[in-house]
C-alpha cells in the first residue's frame, strides 16, 4: 500500500497479519505472475529498455537512473579498500569466467543485467573461519563514471562472518552481489549507503542459504540520489534461516528503494524481514516491497515480514507492499506487517512535557526507531558509526 | 515561596461538530507544599485542566492565566513548563517505542537542570528512586511505557516525579488502576517528594482512598468546567458517600 500523507493525520495506513498453516495468503496482495516466474537472464540484451511501466521499475524515478539502465558501464574493478590480515577471510579480484561468479543468482531486470554483463573483474570473498571475524570493504568514492561491480561472497560450510560493504562519496553504480551460504555456516552481510546526494546506486543481492545455514543480510540507506537495494534470499536447503533487515532514512530529493525476496524453497526453513524507515522533507521517497514465497515443498516454514515508516513530516510519500505467496498448505507461520505513521504528537508531548524540547524529542524518538536495526550488525564501531550518521542526517533534516 | 495561580481559566477543544467549550473559569490557587485535591463526576474537565497547565497542543485556552511566581505559563511551550517547574503524572502514560527508560529519564534531567547530571550520583538516584518503587531493574532498558501494566506506568510517572524535581505536579488519576500495594508505595513516592522538595500538588482523582495516604489540605468539587465548592480533608469524604448529585441539578455528562 502507499501513503502519500498529508497534514495532521495520525496513522495514515496500518495493517497487521497473522496467517497460520492452512491459509491462502489472506488479503497479502497476490501477483498475477509468481514470484518464481520472473524472467532471469545475465545478458542485458535479454531485456527491453526500461520505460517506467515495469512492475520492478514503476515506483523508481527511471529517469534519474537511466544511463545506468541502459547506459554503457565502466566494468573495471571499482576503488575498494580491503581489509589486512583478518583471520578466516581471503579476497582477491578474479575474472568474469571464475567458477563462483552466477553461483547464488541471476538479474531479474535490466539495471542488474547491465552490470552482469558489463562487469571485468569480480571481488570474490571466501569467509572459511570458524570464528567470527569482522571484513570491512570500502568504497569511498567512485567517481562520476557510470560504473558495474560484481561480489561474491562465499561462507564455507561451518564457518562464521561479518562482512560490511560500506559505500560513502560519489558513485554512478550498478552492481551485482553474490552471497553463498554454506551447510551451517553463519553469516552476516550489510551493505551501507553513505553516499553524496548526486550518486545513484542500484544494488541486487543474490543469496542461497544451505543446510541449517544461517543469513543475516542488512541494508541501511542514509545517503543517496536513488539508492535501490534489492536483496534476494533463496533458502535451498532444508533448515536454512534468512532474516533481512533494513534501515532508511530518506529526507528531501531522496528515492530510497528496496525490493526484498524471500525465497522459501526447503522444508524447514525460517525467515524474518524487518525494515524501518524514517522521511523527511518534502519530496522524500521510499519503496519497500516484501515479497515472500513458500514453495510447494517448504513444508513447516515459518515466515514473518514487517516494514514501518516513520513520516517526520508534510510531504515524503513511503510505499509499502507487502506479498506473500503460499503453495503448500504445511506451514508453521506466515506473517506480515506494515505501517506508515506521522510522528506522533503524543509522544513528542510526553517527552516535551519532561522538559525535553522539540528537536531533542523528535531526535530521542527518530534515533530509537531506527537503532533497532542498527544494533542487529554486530559491530560496535560500525553500530557507532552509524548512529553518529543517523544524528547528523537528523540535525541536518531539522536545519532544513 | 512559590505557587501556582490559575485564574478565571476558560479552554475549549476543536472537536467534528465544532469548538467545545470545556472549562469555564476554574480559579485555583496552590502554595508550596500545600496538597490539592479535585474530584468531580467524568467529562467534567479535570483532565482538561491537567494538559491546559501542561500545555497539550489540543486544548486552546480562549482566556484566564496561570502563573508560576508571577510568570505566566500560558505562553510558555510543553517544555519550557516543564522546565520551569511543573510536573503531569498523566492519566494514560505514552508509550515510546525506541527509547529507553533510562536514556528517556537521563535525557529528561539533564533538560530540566541544563547541564547532564554526575554519573554516579545519578545512578545512585534511579536505583534507590527505583527500589523504593518496588520496580525492578530491567525497566531501565525497557522502551518508556511499552507494555508496562496500567500500574507499573502508573509507577513509572512517580518516579520521573522523583526524579525530576519539579516545583509543582498534577497527577492525573495516578491512584486508578492500582492494587493496594501499590497505591501505597506510589503514595509514599509522592510524599518523599513532598517531603525533600516542598512539591506542591493538584491530586486528581475519584476515591477517597488515596486521600488517606496522601493528606489533602484542600478538596475542590469540579462540576461542568469549574470548582464549585472547596472544603478541607471532610468533603471527600462527604463526596464519596453522597456522590455529585446536589452540583448536578441541571449537567448532563459531556454538556
Ligand atoms: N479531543 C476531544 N474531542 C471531543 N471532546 C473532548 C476532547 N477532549 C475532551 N473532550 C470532552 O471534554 C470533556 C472533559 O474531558 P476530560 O477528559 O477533561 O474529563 P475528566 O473530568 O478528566 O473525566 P474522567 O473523570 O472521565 O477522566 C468530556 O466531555 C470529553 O468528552
Ligand atoms: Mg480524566
Amino acid at each position: 500500500m502507499s501513503a502519500a500523507v498529508s497534514a495532521n493525520t495520525g496513522l495514515i495506513e496500518t495493517e497487521q497479519h497473522g496467517l497460520k498453516a492452512h491459509s491462502d495468503g489472506g488479503d497479502a496482495y497476490v501477483p498475477v505472475q509468481s514470484r518464481a516466474e520472473r524472467f532471469t537472464s545475465t545478458s542485458v540484451d535479454d531485456f527491453e529498455k526500461v520505460t517506467g511501466f515495469e512492475l520492478e521499475w514503476k515506483l523508481t524515478p527511471v529517469s534519474r537512473i537511466a544511463s545506468l539502465t541502459e547506459g554503457e558501464l565502466d566494468g573495471s574493478a571499482p576503488a575498494t579498500t580491503l581489509p589486512e590480515g583478518v583471520p578466516g577471510v581471503a579476497a582477491s579480484w578474479v575474472d568474469r569466467s571464475d567458477a563462483r561468479i552466477g553461483t547464488a543468482g541471476a538479474p531479474e531486470e535490466r539495471a542488474s543485467a547491465n552490470a552482469w554483463s558489463s562487469f571485468e573483474k569480480a571481488l570474490a570473498i571466501d569467509v572459511s573461519g570458524e570464528e567470527l571475524h569482522e571484513y570491512r570493504v570500502i568504497r569511498s568514492g567512485l567517481g562520476h563514471v557510470n560504473r558495474a561491480a560484481h561480489t561474491v561472497i562465499t561462507a564455507a560450510p561451518f564457518s562464521q562472518g561479518l562482512v560490511i560493504l560500506s559505500n560513502s562519496g560519489d558513485a554512478q553504480l550498478s552492481e551485482n552481489v553474490e552471497i553463498v551460504v554454506g551447510e551451517q555456516a553463519q553469516l552476516t552481510v550489510v551493505t551501507v549507503q553513505e553516499w553524496t546526494d548526486e550518486s545513484n546506486h542500484l544494488a541486487s543481492h543474490f543469496a542461497r542459504v544451505g543446510r541449517d545455514a544461517r543469513l543475516r543480510h542488512i541494508v541501511i540507506s542514509l545517503g543517496g540520489g536513488v539508492v535501490r537495494v534489492n536483496p534476494s534470499i533463496h533458502l535451498v536447503e532444508t533448515g536454512a534461516d534468512g532474516s533481512a533487515f533494513g534501515a532508511y532514512f530518506a529526507d528531501a530529493g531522496q528515492h530510497l528503494e528496496q525490493r526484498v525476496y524471500i525465497d522459501h524453497v526447503a522444508a524447514q526453513t525460517k525467515s524474518r524481514v524487518k525494515y524501518k524507515g524514517a522521511l523527511q522533507g518534502a519530496t522524500a521517497r521510499s519503496v519497500w516491497v516484501g515479497d515472500v514465497l513458500i514453495g510447494p515443498h517448504a513444508t513447516g516454514t515459518d515466515s514473518y515480514e514487517e516494514n514501518r515508516n516513520l513520516v517526520l513530516s508534510e510531504g515524503p510519500r513511503a510505499d509499502s507492499i507487502p506479498n506473500l505467496e503460499i503453495e503448500t498448505g504445511d506451514i508453521q507461520g506466515a506473517g506480515h506487517a506494515s505501517s506508515t505513521g506521522r510522528f506522533d504528537d503524543e509522544q513528542l508531548f510526553y517527552l516535551q512535557s519532561r522538559g525535553i524540547p522539540e528537536d531533542e524529542a523528535r531526535r530521542l524518538v527518530v534515533r530509537g526507531f531506527l537503532a533497532e536495526i542498527v544494533a542487529q550488525i554486530g559491530s560496535e564501531q560500525v553500530e557507532s558509526e552509524l548512529s553518529a550518521a543517523i544524528e547528523a542526517e537528523l540535525t541536518r533534516a531539522q536545519g532544513i | 515561596m512559590s505557587n501556582l495561580e490559575i485564574r478565571d481559566l476558560h479552554v475549549s477543544v476543536e472537536t467534528e461538530q465544532g469548538t467545545k467549550q470545556i472549562l469555564r473559569g476554574v480559579d485555583l490557587s496552590i502554595g508550596e507544599g500545600e496538597t490539592h485535591a479535585i474530584m468531580g463526576p467524568n467529562g467534567s474537565g479535570k483532565s482538561t485542566l491537567a494538559y491546559a497547565i501542561a500545555g497539550h497542543p489540543k486544548y486552546t485556552v480562549e482566556s484566564g492565566s496561570v502563573k508560576l511566581d508571577g510568570e505566566e505559563v500560558l505562553t510558555m511551550t510543553v517544555d519550557e513548563r516543564a522546565r520551569a517547574g511543573l510536573f503531569l503524572a498523566m492519566q494514560y502514560p505514552v508509550e515510546i517505542p525506541g527509547v529507553s527508560v533510562s536514556n528517556f529519564l537521563r535525557t529528561a534531567k539533564t533538560a530540566i537542570d541544563g547541564t547532564a547530571p554526575p554519573i554516579r550520583g545519578w545512578i545512585k538516584d534511579l536505583d534507590s528512586s527505583m527500589s523504593q518503587l518496588r520496580m525492578d531493574k530491567s525497566f531501565r532498558e525497557r522502551n518508556v511505557n511499552e507494555g508496562f501494566s496500567g500500574g507499573e506506568k502508573k509507577r513509572n510517572e512517580i518516579l520521573q516525579l522523583e526524579l525530576l524535581k519539579p516545583k509543582f505536579a498534577v497527577l492525573d488519576e495516578t491512584d486508578s488502576g492500582l492494587d493496594v500495594d501499590a497505591l501505597k508505595i506510589v503514595s509514599e513516592g509522592v510524599n518523599r517528594a513532598k517531603a525533600n522538595t516542598g512539591l506542591g500538588i493538584l491530586l486528581i482523582t475519584h476515591y477517597n482512598r488515596i486521600l488517606k495516604y496522601i493528606q489533602p489540605d484542600f478538596v475542590h468539587v469540579f462540576v461542568a468546567g469549574k470548582v464549585v465548592e472547596q472544603g478541607g480533608p471532610e468533603l471527600a469524604v462527604r463526596l464519596e458517600n453522597e456522590g455529585y448529585d446536589r452540583f448536578l441539578s441541571n449537567v448532563n455528562v459531556g454538556s
